[in-house]
């Protein structure tokens, strides 16, 4: 009776999770006749009564108050069409666009043209996915140059770290600016080209081995190895 | 039906399934992938998605699309080459995978999307749509698609007067009946069940029984992979 399982157990999909009724199914789950069963592969998370399951897979989909990265793909009269790696575009309207004035039928190019990068935040998700976007915000802007690294969205939170304390190792290490978006998609910018490779090696060494701990030191040892010696195939 | 069946082509027992084998994550590219083996039989389980559903007109606004796409590969077979393309059989299949999976994979979450699964044979001996169900179940769970439990399937059948498990192409090709079932791991709910030949009442029930504890061994490979892949992510 009770908890079948301990906090960050792996769980499968059909698994029963619990017996009995002392807990409530919560994210990923669903409760069987007189049980919770878990619906995704995932690690347990037990808050309080509630069982939660944090998927170790799966694509991005999108939820309010997200800050993602994006490419533009399309323009209309009066809107931006934004992918953001979700099997639907999202829509930046004109009044969170810019808080410039813009003149009746100006050139809406001026301000995002096709191809362009934007982080942008997610201010709303409809119950059919038609997702909006505001460029308005401390952070969020147009992206000018720099490269796109695409990794597993479920891998953000590892490449963030505790208060940004990953992200900000490679940030010094290799002199580079990063944004990370939710969707997994990972914009580096830097002098030069070699500096932004081994960033996009190291949030990609990150990605792969996101299961692992001590996974701070391992990217340390990772940029400050590259940087001497050659070893680093010993390494990994 | 005069003849009795004593010992089975391979020498296994009437109730043992061949040996199986299961691994995910084989088709790297996809959001999901898996390959199951039973036997001689091979299949590999692509998932893509969920993605932009086209044409339009077949998006469901409740609810994101689960289409299957099974195809044998021309070299597959034991003998002649097979015919390469969709046929009438494999569209068959795609229906009955599709419907396997309708009653565990939920895709409220997705709507106006497609989950696009794509299954290749690579080598073919009998039983081959129960290999796609199990290389799909895997497939979906490591795309992670939300399933409220895992499928699973067995070839199951008669030859001559003997019920058995998991028959091969030689066993097939005798007098026999062959019902391929596909179970729910926790209840034992049947998904897939169809039949080619005739049985009597009796030995159908038997062979659910039977389809029971064959499914239980095959979710066990399941289980294995997906824990190969996924675990150890936890130390």
């Amino acid at each position: 009776m009770g908890l079948l399982v301990s906090e960050k157990d792996i769980v499968i999909p059909g698994q029963i999770i619990a017996d009995g009724m002392d807990y409530l199914p919560a994210m990923n789950t669903y409760r069987g006749e007189n049980n919770i069963i878990s619906t995704r592969v995932g690690l347990i998370r037990v808050v309080g009564r509630s069982i939660k399951v944090i998927p170790l897979s799966g694509r991005y989909i999108p939820k309010a108050g997200d800050t993602v990265i994006g490419r533009i793909t399309a323009m209309s009269t009066a809107s931006w069409f934004v992918d953001i790696g979700y099997a639907s575009e999202a829509g930046i309207s004109l009044k969170d666009a810019t808080s410039e004035f813009i003149e009746r039928g100006a050139d809406l190019s001026q301000y995002f043209d096709f191809d362009e990068l934007v982080v942008a935040k997610i201010t709303n998700v409809t119950k059919t996915r038609l997702i909006d976007l505001t460029v308005k915000g401390p952070g969020l802007r147009k992206l000018v140059g720099g490269r796109i690294v695409k990794i597993t969205s479920t891998k953000v939170p590892r490449v963030i770290g505790k208060q940004g304390s990953m992200i900000s190792v490679i940030k010094n290490a290799t002199n580079t600016r990063i944004i990370v978006g939710q969707n997994g998609w990972v914009w580096i910018s830097g002098e030069s080209p070699e500096e932004i490779q081994r960033a996009a090696d190291a949030i990609q060494m990150i990605e792969r081995e996101a299961h692992t701990e001590g996974l701070t030191d391992k990217v340390e040892k990772f940029l400050g190895g590259k940087k001497n010696d050659s070893n680093i195939q010993e390494e990994n | 039906m005069t003849a009795t069946y004593k010992k089975r082509t391979d020498g296994r027992a009437f109730d043992e399934p061949r040996p199986m084998e299961a691994k995910l994550g084989v088709v790297p590219r996809a959001d999901g992938s898996a390959m199951f083996k039973a036997g001689k039989s091979v299949a590999i389980a692509a998932v893509h998605g969920p993605r932009q559903l086209n044409p339009a007109f077949m998006r469901n606004p409740k609810k994101g699309v689960l289409r299957v796409n099974y195809n044998m590969m021309a070299f597959s077979g034991s003998g002649e080459r097979v015919r390469p393309g969709p046929s009438r059989r494999s569209k068959e299949i795609n229906l009955v995978i599709e419907k396997a999976f309708a009653p565990v994979v939920d895709l409220s979450e997705v709507p106006n999307t497609a989950v696009d699964v794509y299954i290749e044979l690579l080598q073919t001996d009998a039983g081959t749509r129960c290999a796609a169900i199990n290389a799909t179940a895997l497939a979906l769970a490591d795309a992670g698609i939300s399933m409220k439990d895992i499928i699973s399937a067995m070839a199951m059948g008669k030859v001559h007067d003997k019920i058995c498990v998991d028959l091969t192409k030689e066993e097939e090709d005798m007098e026999a009946v062959d019902i391929p079932v596909a179970m729910m791991g926790n209840s034992g709910k049947v998904t897939l069940l169809q039949m080619d030949g005739i049985i009597s009442r009796e030995e159908i029930k038997e062979i659910l029984k039977k389809a029971r504890e064959a499914t239980l061994k095959v979710k066990e490979v399941q289980e294995k992979a997906i824990r190969e892949k996924y675990g150890g992510q936890n130390e």
